[in-house]
């Protein structure tokens, strides 16, 4: 706590040049080309305000810009549509300095107004903005409307004024979410619902074309105020495409890139042959795979039943039905995430404790629940993996295999005793060790309706949150992360979730195909960074 | 005959009605909430009701019915939740490639399934009808997608006799058209056999073939047009059939037909697309056993339309 106000009481002035973060893209790349990278499911929208899918993530980070950024295939900060920002000493200003001469699609120069705009667009209610709470840190946030942000002020016309209601340590990961992209309003105005189809932004590439339910076209932005970049002259997405299927064309030489990964039913094939095994790229993602325990239906309310059910799971074995594409979790947060604990082993893999564990709890012949599943492939051999497990020690799992939005809406009504997350589980909208607990384990989410499935509500580990996610200084960034890694051993004794693996993504490219690895697999841009990438020939 | 027409209209109106309150009343009281789908996994209790508020579905039943029908007559299938598009903007732009599937897949169902189902009528019992008719059945068992996936292996990735997957051309038609034409044909040969027998046993063939018409004359110009009335009536429900979607076959094939926009919006409990898609193919249904009732005089004389 002294460290915290002696820190305070110095002024943050922190004039960032652009310069200091900058990254040296691939000195062999050369510009031009045109790529073909396709997709299972059908593009629904390029607004930045609404998107939130996964194929239409990175291509809405590459039409657009926010006023920050991240190191191309890293997790790491770094300014984009801002050249720099000032944070004031009770962390509740941020003052943006703009870009100048940075133009819209459109050619019209991007201000202070444009951001205002942005901000205020995301955050009415009219919108139906996805990504609305996530600026619940701004003043004036509770009242948002036609009116707009209170706390957003236009200062001049390359200087942005931010008033937060509450220090909050993410907030400049929060500027460089897609949410937080800057659109120019007379576009919005002028293609009204279908802003979405139509998309003008400052970033890398621009929607030439657009055939609904076939295939999009990227053109390059000659006029991108980063320099040298985009290299690609196009791409062309390809929609409604079987991944199976775009593995054989980019096999056959017509795809770059299969934008859903290496299905797992051709896996093991391709990992066989060297020549294409040579061109599968692998990464971390900021995921993880859990099984909730509700813990407001009996027997889940003890804590002994919690730990038994998580020292029964054979996690080892189940990251073998998915090819060992993941590695087994110990705790709530992957380890490619900030304030991740090293060396904590997790729960043990110890059916015999975890019988004992149920005795101590007056549970001896076990019980009868259920487990709720998405029903789509690997999920439910998966769940029938944790039904085995979880035999060995007396309890008997009956299988819910559902549909994603019927176990969302079990999981957010509380009617779920457990749910195996995979293919709903938590990936990170930002790389920040708070996202993982609010929506999914924090009092807030285990609201009817919310994402914290567990329905686990501890207000003292809130306030570890509430008090991490304060330490907005960058001086204080070691000292949060080890707040953050406490709270998340504060879930783990508790132990409301069964941890079970984090996923590996596994992608592959084609031959010509340049640029470093990191890219394929960036953990920002998912899946890829089509900014950074170019073709040899 | 124009006021046969006007009564089935009238009932074709009344039956789209009836599939119209059922898929609603079906998508209203389902465990899934279309609101959460929009309001994403990070959105907060108040940002939820107010969407639920927008969108209008914090009404009563009846009302939501009632406005989804006020708008429908006024021509407006409204917009899809999450892409915010006007739906019948999506179902047109999905609407060519549908009818070019359907048509080729009908014409090689027909193609096969006719042919395989005169040959075993007129072999009735022999090993050939016995060969055909397992056939039949294995075609009309046998999983889209591994036939699928079979096909556009053996004759794209192997063969390169067409691309593999895709839309524009008609080399890109070909394999998904004829994939539902083996996966149907079954059920017209079935069809056409059982149909085809019951007329060769008919008085008036035999009288045919007293008077010693050749046999080929006696199929095609006095059995067929009566074997095939039936047949005609179920290219009416397969068009109904074709127009709400052949997901698997569509994906496999990457062909931009209306299934896959169906398939999505299910997943997502977008309503105004999956009453969109419902209500086009019901009344692809019902247009299709229309105009089928409507060619059978033309066929067989002794049918009167009343």
């Amino acid at each position: 706590m002294k460290k915290l106000l002696t820190s305070t009481a110095v002024m943050l002035a922190l004039a960032l040049p652009a310069a200091a973060q900058d990254y040296a893209p691939d000195p062999a790349a050369r510009p031009g080309g045109s790529i073909t990278i396709t997709y299972k499911d059908d593009v629904a929208t390029l607004d930045p305000a609404i998107g939130y899918d996964w194929q239409n993530w990175s291509m809405i980070k590459s039409l657009y810009d926010g006023l920050m950024d991240y190191i191309p295939g890293t997790t790491t900060l770094r300014p984009g549509l801002a050249e720099s920002y000032e944070i004031s000493e009770d962390g509740l200003t941020y003052t943006f300095k703009l870009r100048a001469g940075v133009k819209f699609h459109n050619g019209r120069e991007m201000t202070a107004e444009d951001v205002k705009y942005s901000l205020d667009r995301v955050t009415n209610p009219a919108t139906q903005s996805p990504g609305a709470g996530f600026f619940g840190a701004i003043a004036g946030f509770d009242m948002a409307g036609d009116g707009g942000l209170s706390g957003v002020e236009v200062v001049d016309p390359l200087t942005l004024r931010i008033t937060l209601s509450r220090p909050d340590a993410t907030f400049l990961h929060v500027m460089a979410l897609n949410f937080a992209s800057v659109v120019p309003k007379e576009a919005v105005d002028a293609a009204g619902a279908d802003f979405g189809k139509k998309p003008v932004g400052t970033g890398a590439y621009t929607l030439a074309e657009w055939t609904l339910g076939q295939r999009l076209v990227f053109e390059k932005n000659a006029d991108y105020w980063r320099p040298g970049v985009p290299f690609l002259d196009s791409i062309v997405f390809e929609v409604g495409q079987e991944p199976v299927v775009a593995l054989l064309r980019l096999q056959n030489g017509e795809v770059d890139l299969p934008g859903d990964g290496i299905p797992p039913a051709k896996f093991n094939e391709v990992m066989a042959d060297p020549a294409q095994a040579a061109r599968v790229v692998q990464g971390g993602q900021l995921q993880t795979g859990y099984i909730t325990l509700n813990v407001t239906t009996p027997p889940f309310d003890k804590l002994e039943v919690r730990k038994a059910v998580n020292m029964a799971i054979n996690k080892e074995r189940i990251t073998q039905i998915i090819n060992g594409r993941a590695i087994p979790a110990t705790q709530p947060l992957p380890p490619s995430m900030p304030g991740y604990t090293e060396g904590y082993a997790g729960y043990p893999f110890d059916p015999e404790g975890a019988r004992a564990l149920l005795a101590e709890a007056g549970l001896a012949d076990g019980f009868e629940t259920e487990l709720y599943v998405m029903n789509t492939d690997p999920n439910p051999r998966i769940a029938q993996a944790i039904q085995q497990d979880l035999a060995a020690i007396g309890i008997t799992a009956n299988i819910q295999n559902l549909a994603q939005a019927n176990v969302i809406e079990a999981g957010g009504a509380g009617t779920a005793p457990m749910i195996w997350s995979g293919g709903m589980a938590w990936i990170a909208d930002f790389p920040d060790p708070s996202n993982f607990y609010g929506p999914i384990l924090g009092c807030a989410g285990a609201a009817p309706g919310g994402w914290n499935w567990s329905k686990f509500c501890d207000e003292a580990l809130d306030a570890k949150a509430v008090a991490a996610d304060s330490m907005f200084d960058p001086a204080m960034a070691a000292e949060r992360l080890k707040a953050w890694s406490d709270v998340y051993m504060g879930v783990m004794e508790q132990a409301p979730w069964v941890p079970v693996f984090n996923e590996e993504r596994y992608t592959m490219k084609s031959e010509r195909m340049g640029g470093e690895d990191a890219l394929y697999v960036d953990p920002v841009s998912i899946p890829v960074n089509y900014d950074y990438v170019w073709v040899k020939e | 005959m124009a006021a046969y027409l006007l009564r089935r209209l009238a009932q074709s109106a009344l039956i789209l009605l009836g599939v119209s309150f059922i898929t609603f009343f079906l998508l209203y009281v389902l465990p899934a909430d279309p609101v959460r789908q929009i309001a994403g996994r990070s959105a907060t209790p108040e940002t939820v009701e107010n969407i639920r508020q927008q969108l209008g579905l914090d009404r009563p039943f009846a009302v939501q019915y009632a406005r989804y029908l006020g708008a429908l007559a006024q021509g407006d299938m409204g917009r899809s939740y999450l892409q915010k598009t006007e739906v019948a903007e999506l179902i047109l732009s999905r609407l060519p490639a549908t009818l070019l599937l359907m048509a080729g897949a009908i014409f090689f169902e027909l193609l096969l399934g006719l042919t395989m189902g005169i040959v075993a009528a007129l072999r009735r019992g022999r090993a050939v009808d016995q060969v055909l008719m397992v056939t039949s059945f294995v075609t009309v068992s046998a999983p889209q997608f591994v036939v699928s996936l079979l096909l556009l292996y053996v004759f794209a990735v192997k063969l390169g006799w067409f691309p593999i997957g895709g839309y524009g051309t008609f080399a890109h038609l070909v394999l998904p058209a004829i994939t539902l034409g083996i996966l149907g044909s079954g059920w017209y040969a079935r069809m056409m056999r059982s149909s085809m027998i019951d007329v060769l046993r008919a008085d008036y063939i035999r009288t045919a073939r007293a008077k010693g018409l050749t046999r080929g004359r006696i199929v095609l110009r006095h059995a067929l047009p009566n074997a095939i009335l039936p047949v005609i009536a179920m290219i009416g429900i397969d068009i109904g059939i074709f127009m709400g979607g052949i997901v698997v076959v569509e994906s496999v094939f990457g062909w931009p037909g209306i299934g896959q926009l169906a398939w999505q919006a299910i997943q997502r409990v977008d309503i105004p697309i999956i009453m969109g898609v419902t209500l086009v193919s019901a009344a692809a249904i019902v247009l299709g056993n229309l105009i089928a009732d409507l060619i059978a005089p033309f066929i067989d004389p002794r049918i009167r339309l009343r």
